[in-house]
């Protein structure tokens, strides 16, 4: 199961992912993420220190947003992946799509950039 | 040395797949990371099966077996869904997905990547999906 909570911090929108994302709650982080996109928001972080697993249905979800981020001037950054969760993200090469950093304030900074 | 597990056809159950295997992977000290790869390729055939063979239909079972061969895992499941053999499965590129705001595709990439071989057959009404590790 898979808990996903939300925070502002200025003009930041943190999502922060708790548990194991799987074809039955990769739902969860899609709403997420589209509520997001539909509030307006243009940085969104996603704190993924406590995703013990994720499969393609999650992976997925990323993937899928990122062409109307890109639309929209969203800027999206993850931060907090551990050892077992990045060899996913490895085998598939989304270090070269997606924004992946090692802490929150280097993810935050990556905007900047 | 077998193990084996019969689910019903619904997402809930990806859970329970996932730590069985986890489970009997870790009973056999396979190591963490390789672990949780092995894991994540039989979360992938798993709901692929109970989402696109079974249409998640709770009545409907799929057989799951794990034996340790002396240079082997096998990963077996077997069900009456419809028959899909992922080796004529083209996966698309990330590019295609990524411009198609497509969700699916990277499963069997996943499942691909990660087993040494995939086999599919039928047998009496049967489809058998079979993941080969060479371990160690």
């Amino acid at each position: 199961m898979a808990e996903i909570t939300t925070e502002k911090n200025g003009e930041i929108h943190f999502i922060v992912v708790d548990g194991e994302i799987d074809a039955g709650s990769s739902i969860y982080l899609d709403n997420a993420l589209k509520e997001a996109m539909e509030s307006g928001e243009k940085k969104i972080v996603v704190d993924l220190t406590h995703l013990n697993y994720i499969s393609s249905a999650g992976l997925g979800v990323f993937i899928s947003h990122l062409d109307e981020f890109k639309l929209q001037n969203i800027e999206l950054a993850l931060f907090g992946i551990n050892e077992s969760v990045k060899q996913v993200f490895d085998i598939l090469g989304l270090e070269k799509l997606l924004t992946i950093e090692e802490s929150k304030e280097a993810a935050v900074a990556s905007f900047n950039e | 040395m077998s193990k084996k597990l019969t689910i019903g056809c619904s997402k809930d159950e990806l859970v329970r797949i996932r730590q069985f295997t986890s489970d009997v992977l870790e009973a056999h000290d396979v190591p963490d990371l390789q672990a949780h790869k092995l894991v994540l390729a039989v979360d992938e055939v798993c709901a692929n099966l109970i989402i696109h063979a079974n249409d998640c239909n709770p009545h409907s079972h799929i057989e799951f077996n794990i034996d340790f061969k002396p240079k082997q895992i096998i990963f077996t499941f077997r069900d009456k869904g419809i028959g899909f053999d992922i080796n004529e499965y083209e996966s698309p590129s990330m590019e295609d997905l990524v411009s198609a705001r497509r969700q699916g595709g990277l499963g069997l990439m996943l499942v691909k990547r990660i087993m040494d071989k995939i086999e599919f057959s039928t047998e009496k009404n049967h489809n058998i999906c079979r993941l080969i590790k060479m371990y160690p």
